[in-house]
């Protein structure tokens, strides 16, 4: 068996107010004499271990699912096996070219037409012009823009960008192909074409690196996985009980929300800590969309309110869904900390990623803390994939109407 | 099918020379990314690739003014405006080259921060722009030269090694403030202020013989210099002194190893701090 990947006690660490992008000269200067003048061990600037201790190995071929919650250090393993940073310590063995999907459009210049991204891109990944002319058609017809490839890129509509970002990649044929989090970003139908895509990549004996919250995708994709916890690798092996594993992990002490993500004048006084999804009693990662779903958002008041709202909201590509309450309006709350329940009926959601705003206010705008994504929530395919082009959208509304035919009645001009 | 070649990723210490070899099998995307540039350049522009000529003109036509009607600096026999205009061409390639070297990696946290391939192709890449600018506003100069009764002599052969010696010090210069620049942004308020002093601690509008013969030497530590008189010597035919001329080489080359071993030792922090 030949090894594609083996990483050995990597680790990167970052400096937290330390060597800021774009510092000015004095202001360095300044902060090097500090630091040199304060004793050791209690220096201004602490470290952050993004990735501590982190050995695996991948075989030729295989396609591996990189799970792990947010600020896990999945991020910085890809960036690290990419060589866009250096780790700390440790080492790392990639066997032949590496390609990787980090954001969407990365390396395209909104000036260039699409043609021209392409190529560049293509030279991004060390490949020469011929190369990449061997496969362009290729290229655009899975991107499906044929019929812009000679507008620039910024006119494009973020699926088109997205799309043709893929395929470039997907198409130059690396070694190993490193995919991060793109399947997030398009519609359902771009979706599974690139799990399809990835699926024939994985045939044709390459290696893939695939990092989703898609549950559903990594298990279709993928035969095992790396778990990632605070920086470290947890476990190693089958997708089952990889999977298994970072759903609890996500269940306990999961769903923390990040402070910094709120905002408004109630930002101080009314703190909202977790969010947790349940079904059937049970906490889940993934939302199953056969069944109810309860979201638990708990948190801590710095004082009583004589009345205060409590709403979570779902947004979809940037569109909020709804909003929906946890009661009446004008409910008290107390001080201390709070559970706050919203219940939504099953069938309701499509499978699709969503993001979660919450926050809270008093009535009559009195005041107000609230943020727009403070988690996401996976709807994953319920069985076999039953979409036959009909149901598209977020949510679920069943056919419900009737059709008539309507006879034309001969209207004469009317009389003068 | 052969074995693909591991890569080794681990922290590197010091210079890592290998980049260079790597420098070559991305040639492409040097070529591409220079291109890239040439097409954006004069996109949206009413006169498109017409600003390359109209730049030094209106800057010769400017310095003929001030400097040769007004301040009537001597001007080696030539006719000022040639003079002058001999002189804006090549430094406002090397000056363009420096400038948009200097801003090639902050203006590229993009690519930087997202995909590896070997850093100092943005530097090399930012240079390709100026040198097609370079290439017209060329036929423009020596075209101006013939029609002043200028003809062609041995000493033409100068003018491609002056433009050489101006290319390994712009791109020296341009590799190591790219890496300076990405540390400290400071860098970005200095070089516009810092190419205005060169301009005039280069022999641009007056002769390098204008300075007095003890400094001369050291005069010609500055590639510049020794760029722009053989450049301009070559053409009128009154080539510099060739112990001057090896001074610039000499500094030129210098400057670019300094730039880019600077480069290199930076480089591998960019994604963290750009």
């Amino acid at each position: 068996m030949t090894l594609a990947i083996r990483a050995e006690g990597l680790a990167k660490r970052y400096r937290l107010g330390g060597h800021r992008p774009g510092r000015l000269l004095y202001e360095e200067i300044g902060a090097r004499l500090r630091r040199r003048s304060a004793p050791p061990g209690d220096r201004p600037d602490g470290w952050i271990w993004a990735l501590s201790d982190v050995s695996f190995e991948v075989a030729e071929g295989e396609v591996v699912g990189v799970v792990g919650r947010n600020g896990a250090g999945k991020s910085t393993l890809l960036r690290v096996l990419s060589r866009i940073t250096e780790p700390t310590s440790g080492r790392a063995e990639v066997r032949g070219r590496l390609a990787s999907l980090l954001e969407v459009g990365t390396g395209f210049h909104p000036e260039l037409t699409g043609r021209e991204n392409v190529f560049l891109n293509g030279a991004i990944l060390g490949l020469g012009r011929r190369e990449i002319a061997a496969r362009f058609d290729e290229i655009v017809a899975f991107a499906e823009v044929e019929r812009f490839l000679d507008t620039p890129v910024k006119h494009y509509s973020s699926g088109m960008f997205m799309r043709l970002a893929f395929a470039v990649a997907a198409h130059l044929e690396p070694d190993v192909l490193v995919v991060d989090e793109v399947l997030a970003v398009g519609d359902a139908a771009f979706q599974r074409k690139c799990l399809g895509r990835m699926e024939s990549i994985a045939e044709s004996g390459r290696t893939v690196l695939f990092v989703s919250h898609n549950l559903a995708a990594v298990r279709t994709l993928c035969a095992s996985v790396l778990v990632l916890e605070g920086g470290r690798a947890v476990f190693r092996g089958p997708v089952e009980e990889g999977l298994a594993r970072y759903e609890r992990q996500l269940a306990s002490g999961g769903g923390e929300l990040e402070r910094a993500a709120f905002s408004g004048p109630l930002a101080s006084e009314l703190v909202l800590e977790r969010l947790r999804l349940r079904q059937a009693g049970r906490e889940v990662a993934a939302v199953d969309p056969g069944l109810p779903l309860e979201l638990l958002l708990e948190g801590r008041a710095e004082h009583d309110f004589r009345s205060l709202d409590l709403a979570i909201a779902l947004f979809r590509d940037g569109f909020r869904l709804f909003t929906c309450h946890d009661g009446p309006s004008g409910q008290p709350l107390g001080a201390g900390r709070f559970e706050s329940r919203f219940e939504l009926p099953a069938n309701l959601l499509r499978p699709g990623v969503y993001t979660v705003g919450a926050g809270g206010q008093r009535p009559g705008l009195g005041g107000w803390v609230w943020a727009d994504d403070v988690t996401r929530l996976e709807v994953s395919e319920r069985g076999a994939m039953e979409i036959d082009g009909r149901d598209l959208g977020a949510l679920t509304v069943t056919y419900a109407g009737s059709r008539r035919s309507v006879v034309e009645e001969r209207v004469s001009p009317a009389r003068p | 099918m052969s074995a693909p070649a591991v890569v080794r990723i681990e922290p590197r210490r010091g210079i890592r020379l290998a980049e260079l070899g790597e420098l070559w099998s991305h040639r492409e995307l040097i070529w591409v990314l220079a291109t890239r540039d040439v097409r954006v350049r004069y996109r949206q522009t009413v006169l498109g690739v017409a600003w390359a000529v109209l730049r030094p003109i209106l800057a010769a036509a400017l310095m003929t003014l001030v400097f040769g009607r007004l301040a009537k600096l001597p001007s080696e026999g030539l006719p000022y405006s040639l003079f002058a205009l001999l002189g804006v061409v090549p430094w406002t390639f090397f000056s363009g080259a420096v400038a948009s070297a200097s801003e090639s990696l902050l203006g590229a946290q993009a690519l930087v921060t997202r995909v590896y391939f070997p850093r100092l192709a943005l530097p090399l890449a930012a240079l390709g722009a100026p040198l097609v600018d370079l290439a017209v506003s060329l036929v423009l100069a020596l075209g101006f030269a013939l029609s002043s009764g200028l003809r062609p002599s041995a000493t033409w052969t100068l003018v491609p090694v002056g433009l050489a010696i101006l290319f390994l010090a712009a791109a020296g210069l341009g590799a190591g403030l790219a890496a300076l620049n990405a540390l400290f942004r400071d860098v970005r308020h200095l070089v516009p202020f810092a190419l205005q002093l060169a301009l005039y601690a280069s022999p641009v509008v007056y002769p390098a013989s204008l300075v007095p013969e003890r400094y001369r030497a050291a005069y010609f530590l500055n590639p510049v210099a020794g760029a722009l008189e053989a450049f301009r010597g070559g053409v009128a035919g009154s080539p510099p002194d060739p112990a001057l001329l090896a001074i610039s080489g000499a500094s030129a080359l210098a400057l670019l190893i300094a730039g880019v071993a600077l480069f290199l030792r930076v480089e591998r922090r960019l994604a963290d701090v750009v």
